[in-house]
């Protein structure tokens, strides 16, 4: 019977890749500890900093929401509202939950739903503007960057938190690897400081196993939504997680070993300029959020096309 | 003939992730039910009569585990 490293009774978690087991209430305790730890190792807020949690209703991004308030921290909640349905009623279900979990704990949720804003759900926008070859992750990606960085931003928060965790991290580094994209990997990084009209983004959960982050979902009884969303099936990076797991069978450590030595690498200077290249940032016209293009940003283009198109 | 079949089921563990069905004999070990079924243990957890379970676990006649697909895109 596996044990608990720290009382000895029988263990609920196994973390093959740190060689510990623990039981429910010790594994409870460790994810918030270990969090604050990350959080205080990368320097991504401090305690009276506002941090607004980008929620989703999935497993992470609750259970980073859950992690931060039982910290002491003054941390609310934003929820895109995405119209995808999906035979499945996704963002519907996910968005019951989210709200759901807020309720509960008495915390507040800011909820922007992207149709009522910009007259058109994110299937809708992929379809009209052709972005993403008929998958509509690519607008998707596009709008959350846009619109968490514009509340976070308007409502004054200090720090955007998202509940991207190892596996998410993995994924990407090692898809980036693949093609060597090194402006990429150069700003893969536990924390992105704030620069001109981008707020600063933290990540306090990249270092946990996706694996990880359900167990604590599970064990601290946080209803998330566990259907997928529609469109990733079949999607790269899940791809990428898959096969990194068959690495982590066989090789226990693989994934958070990929992960912190490129993190270390990355600071010794490996992924460096050769040259100071400095990307030509100016203020969108119509958001006032930060673009390489002269006139408007990638997403005010975007919706400004569907709208003269209708 | 009956009784005999029905024996034969409860002799059976069931290993249940969305909606697909698996069947492993009793007295094996979670790890070795998982890899019987070709799942990765680093790709679910397992839970038995609502209580998380671990890959050293010991597999009942009769008992329903099931699982919970912990990858997610995006």
């Amino acid at each position: 019977m596996m044990k608990c490293k720290k009382c000895g009774i029988k263990a609920s978690v196994n973390m093959r890749h740190h060689k510990m087991a623990l039981c429910k209430e010790h594994y409870l305790e460790w994810i918030p500890e270990q969090t604050e730890r990350f959080i205080k190792k990368y320097e991504m807020f401090k305690r009276e900093e506002k941090i607004l949690v980008a929620v989703s209703g999935g497993k992470d991004s609750l259970s980073l929401w859950d992690i931060l308030i039982r910290l002491g921290y003054q941390a609310d909640g934003v929820y895109l509202g995405l119209g995808i349905d999906g035979g499945v009623e996704y963002s519907h279900e996910s968005q019951k939950l989210t709200e759901q979990f807020a309720q509960q704990r008495n915390l507040k949720l800011h909820i922007v739903d992207v149709e009522k804003e910009y007259g058109q759900s994110i299937p809708m926008l992929a379809e009209k503007t052709h972005r993403g070859y008929g998958k509509p992750c690519s607008v998707c990606g596009l709008a959350k960057r846009h619109e968490m960085n514009r509340i976070a931003r308007d409502l004054g928060y200090d720090v955007l938190a998202t509940g991207h965790n190892l596996d998410d991290e993995a994924a990407v580094l090692f898809g980036n690897t693949l093609s060597w994209e090194g402006t990429y990997l150069q700003r893969q990084s536990p924390v992105l400081a704030e620069s001109n009209g981008l707020a600063r983004k933290v990540k306090p959960l990249c270092r946990f196993y996706e694996r990880d982050m359900a167990a604590y979902a599970m064990l601290s009884g946080i209803e998330y939504i566990y259907e997928e969303c529609p469109f990733s099936v079949g999607s790269t990076s899940i791809y990428y997680k898959e096969m990194l797991n068959q690495l982590e069978n066989q090789r226990p450590g693989a994934k958070l070993t990929f992960y912190l030595r490129f993190l270390e690498a990355k600071n010794s200077g490996l992924f460096a300029q050769p040259i100071a290249v400095e990307f030509a940032t100016h203020l969108c016209q119509k958001c006032g959020q930060p673009t390489s293009a002269p006139d408007l940003c990638s997403f005010c283009r975007m919706i400004e096309k569907v709208s003269l198109e209708n | 003939m009956v009784e005999w079949r029905l024996k034969e089921i409860n002799l059976a563990v069931k290993l249940i992730l969305r909606k697909q069905e698996f069947e492993v004999r009793p007295g094996m070990t979670l790890l070795s039910a998982l890899k019987k079924c070709n799942i990765l243990p680093e790709s679910v957890l397992a839970t038995r009569e609502g209580e998380m379970i671990e890959e050293d676990e010991i597999l009942k006649d009769g008992d329903i585990i099931k699982l919970v697909a912990v990858i997610s895109g995006g």
